[in-house]
């Protein structure tokens, strides 16, 4: 065998208002073919009216190693969220 | 990596694990849980495709058109589930044309219950009752599985399986109410799956090497005891109702355990089976290798379309 067919991953829009999401992976010579398989394999019960196909290799991923330095910074910036502010009660609507 | 920083790594593991944290592709984690769940998922996966084999055998001769289509459906379904769990698989670095290797060459097992005939189309029924219904007491509890990508996996599968035992209950159904040929047809199938469907479930505790490791580290939930004491349970009162036999003597319900008491699975034949030596065992392997290799021009010939695309566009653009 000469070549195997490449990994794409699947994101499928399950309706119109709700974005795509991942649900899985497949292996395809082509998007074309890639798109017809998800097609078969992830929408066969009505599951979504959209699909879009793209190549793993395509993809850039974190590391879950450098989950310090990337996500830790974010947990004491408290000041980020409404809740840091002290507001009397009797202020509304806001 | 030294010695004292894969131990913290492991410890660190080991507490996510406990934590009922999921496991993700790209986390560290023990090799061991690494080779444990490739031979789990890859079991799986496996099981899926040689199990689309025995039904296979009935398409063709489904006796209408609304079984046709519901079998045709149903072994569709098989394929799906076996390219979920495949590509679960790959998350952990095994590519697909291993794993179908491991599979080719036999190093790889698929669940023992496809390695019996089908030999009448009550077994169609009793497949989809006893086997998918067995399939399904195993998979619900994996649902929550430690290793992320074979959990949704499992979401997945679980959700159309069910139409899968239904059906098959439904062909019991229609036999056992049927003319006295029809339900001795469904009888015998009955007598011939009991046993190997409960043998699906695996060793007994006492014998299954892999379970208490798989259990800490929450691979797997349930012991294998515990699978088949919850599908007898549920599986005899379905019995009742179809008016069909279950091929065992020794079955009672035990009030004080709030069960059913059954009697000696016949290991010996489970072993058998497993090695090499059921009744379909190379009928399943044939079919499989020589699909697989009447294939593989398909799939060249694929993926030579999709390059010559590719260059076309290359040279398009330069």
């Amino acid at each position: 065998m000469s070549k195997n067919w490449p990994l794409w991953e699947v994101f499928v829009r399950s309706k119109n208002g709700l974005e795509h999401r991942h649900c899985g992976s497949l292996h395809a010579a082509d998007a074309q073919m890639a798109m017809a398989n998800a097609r078969d394999v992830y929408t066969r019960r009505s599951e979504g009216v959209s699909i879009w196909v793209v190549e793993s290799s395509h993809i850039t991923a974190s590391n879950p190693e450098n989950n310090g330095e990337m996500f830790e910074p974010a947990a004491d910036k408290v000041y980020r969220h409404p809740t840091f502010y002290d507001l009397p009660d009797e202020v509304k609507h806001m | 990596m030294s010695e004292k920083e894969v131990k913290n790594l492991e410890e660190i593991f080991e507490a996510r694990i406990a934590r009922d944290e999921k496991i993700e592709p790209k986390d560290w984690m023990p090799e061991k849980y690494r080779k444990t769940n490739i031979r789990q998922i890859s079991q799986h996966a496996h099981s899926e495709i040689v199990g689309m084999l025995p039904e296979g055998n009935w398409i063709s001769r489904a006796p209408s058109l609304r079984r046709k289509v519901a079998l045709l459906a149903k072994v569709q379904d098989e394929a799906g589930h076996g390219l979920y769990l495949y590509s679960a698989c790959e998350t952990l670095g095994i590519s697909r044309d291993e794993l179908y290797e491991q599979l080719h060459s036999g190093k790889a097992k698929y669940s023992s219950i496809f390695n019996y005939p089908t030999v009448t189309w009550a077994d169609m029924g009793a497949i989809g009752w006893l086997v998918d219904g067995a399939a399904i007491i195993n998979q619900v509890p994996l649902c929550s599985t430690s290793y992320g990508p074979y959990a949704r996996a499992m979401i997945r599968v679980c959700k159309e399986e069910s139409f899968h035992q239904r059906q098959g209950f439904e062909i019991m159904l229609k036999l056992a109410n049927g003319t006295p040929e029809q339900k001795d047809m469904a009888q015998d199938a009955l007598n011939r799956w009991w046993w190997p469907s409960l043998m699906m479930l695996g060793p007994t505790d006492a014998e299954s090497v892999h379970t208490e490791q798989s259990m800490r580290w929450k691979l797997k939930r349930k012991t294998n005891d515990e699978l088949r004491q919850q599908f007898i349970d549920q599986t005899v009162p379905q019995a009742d109702l179809l008016g069909l036999t279950i091929p065992d003597p020794d079955l009672k319900w035990n009030e004080a355990r709030g069960s059913y008491d059954f009697g000696e699975i016949n290991w010996d034949e489970f072993w058998q089976v497993v090695k090499g030596h059921g009744p379909s065992n190379k009928k399943r392997m044939k079919d499989r290798v020589g699909a697989w290799e009447r294939g593989a021009w398909v799939r060249d010939a694929a993926m030579a379309y999709a390059e010559k695309n590719e260059n076309r566009k290359v040279k398009k653009a330069i």
